[in-house]
């Protein structure tokens, strides 16, 4: 394991023992993939229910009463948010950029917010900076068990999680242990997040694990079931500079925020993003299949035709979907750019085309 | 069989030096998914990034071993990438290569010095 003052998950040594192989991310060791590789461990959450550690990622409480301050910071329905629901939304800038997103559940008493693990010390200061109260949760780990068979799994070992719906938030007993749990996560499957107290993560882990429908599945294949149910990730296809009109988030803007609601505005870099719904953003992002086999990955440039000067925009995340069978990429390019245009991708000095797509590129298995 | 730092294998066949990469190699890239092989007749430059591997997880060069001339690619790969990873000793030849003297092999490791190279 690289890098001495990285964190170490506090299932490392489980993760260890099913076989990972650790990368650093994010100030953390984690397991990037285990024996069956990355492949092998996406096509089985497609088919099956694969178990992810993300107890990187940040888990913040805000008390009762905080809605309005984190409307403030989020252009999110928050006051509208029933009690056992969450929804999903983005820490915006004065440039109307994200700082970065983020899950928020009505939970009793206040607020559970889930944050990115690159980002959860500046957001915690953002959140500290406009809002008393708030309090970092230490001594949880948080997983997610993702795939059509992820209902069945978990219903074994704690029936009620059969019932909850999509984006459904609720406390449920396991052998006397209170897991905070979520019907949510970012494969584009079905699934569960579940924050389980860290002396209790390795049992529950355990008895998640003893089913044969469940396998462990590492950051690696967690990237590329994202990319292929068109989820941006935080850091690539949304950042300060990009505003979530841009990146295809507006959906997640609630009515009540947008011109004309109740609480139009009132969040950083409101007036650019609701101008950007008015009346279209600069740019916009774009699914891409690549005609060929060849991956167009991060950072290649994107033109309006073979030998056109300068790039109309650049790939965000790129890579092959496994389920898809095929290459595919997220890109950001001019908005002007026609719907049905073949765009051209820059790879290794050569100008390859690629296909304009509907997002996501395999079907989500949600369930609503 | 000799081997090079950057995990490729290369192998006497008659006057021609063929390349691959190990299995430690295939292994630590994980699933193929595309292979770009270079052009029949390319002159190439000991050093020169001549194939490209992608991966599920990312891109990675082959370097040409020796100064020399592209005479055999293998097409194998275009249709089946994933042949990398099912037998990258044998069927998953890379290129074959024309030098000029194939004494310069000897500059590179042998089994036992590679496999101490990656600590097996």
């Amino acid at each position: 394991m690289a890098g001495d003052d990285l964190k170490t998950l506090v299932l490392a040594d489980l993760h260890a023992e099913l076989g990972a192989k650790f990368v650093p991310f994010a100030g953390y060791s984690m397991p990037v993939q285990y024996a069956r590789g990355v492949m092998g461990e996406h096509l089985w959450t497609r088919e099956n229910a694969g178990l992810f550690d993300v107890s990187h990622m940040g888990q913040v409480m805000l008390p009762d009463g905080s809605d309005a301050a984190l409307e403030a910071l989020v252009p999110v329905d928050v006051m509208g948010l029933a009690e056992g629901r969450q929804r999903y939304g983005f820490f915006t800038n004065e440039q109307g950029g994200v700082l970065d997103d983020l899950m928020i559940a009505r939970v009793p008493r206040g607020l559970f917010l889930v944050v990115n693990a690159a980002c959860k010390d500046a957001d915690i200061a953002h959140l500290r900076a406009h809002i008393n109260g708030v309090e970092t949760i230490e001594g949880r780990a948080l997983l997610a068990l993702q795939g059509p068979k992820a209902e069945a799994a978990l219903a074994q070992v704690i029936p009620e999680a059969g019932q909850m719906r999509f984006m459904d938030s609720a406390r449920l007993d396991w052998n006397g242990v209170e897991l905070w749990i979520s019907r949510s996560g970012y494969t584009g499957e079905d699934g569960y997040e579940i924050s389980v107290p860290d002396a209790e993560a390795d049992a529950f882990a355990r008895a998640l694990l003893a089913d044969d429908r469940v396998e462990p599945i590492g950051l690696g294949a967690r990237d590329s079931l994202r990319l292929e149910a068109g989820l941006p990730l935080y850091g690539q296809d949304m950042d300060p500079s990009i505003s979530p009109v841009e990146a295809g988030q507006a959906w997640a803007i609630g009515k009540v925020r947008r011109a004309g609601g109740d609480r139009a505005g009132g969040f950083p870099g409101a007036d650019t993003i609701l101008d950007q719904i008015a009346n279209k953003p600069p740019r916009r992002r774009v699914g891409l299949l690549p005609d060929g086999r060849a991956p167009m990955r991060a950072g290649v440039e994107i033109f309006a035709s073979e030998d056109a000067a300068t790039p109309i925009g650049v790939i965000t995340s790129g890579g092959f979907g496994p389920t898809l069978g095929a290459p595919m990429a997220l890109a950001l390019i001019e908005a002007g750019t026609p719907t049905d245009a073949v765009l051209y991708g820059d790879v290794r000095g050569k100008r390859l085309p690629a296909t304009q797509t509907k997002l996501p590129f395999t079907p989500p298995g949600y369930k609503r | 069989m000799k081997y090079t730092e950057d995990h490729e294998w290369l192998r006497l066949d008659g006057d021609l030096i063929v390349v691959g990469i190990t299995d430690h190699a295939a292994t630590q890239l994980g699933d193929v998914v595309f292979v770009e092989l270079p052009e029949i007749e390319t002159q190439v430059a000991k050093g020169d990034e001549i194939v490209v591997i992608e991966s599920v997880k990312a891109a990675s060069d082959i370097l040409a071993p020796l100064d020399g001339e592209i005479v055999e690619v293998n097409d194998a790969l275009d249709a089946n990438p994933a042949l990398v990873n099912e037998d990258p000793m044998g069927d998953a030849w890379f290129f074959k290569l024309k030098v000029d003297d194939v004494r310069a092999l000897d500059d590179y490791m042998t089994e036992d010095e590679y496999k101490d190279h990656i600590g097996d």
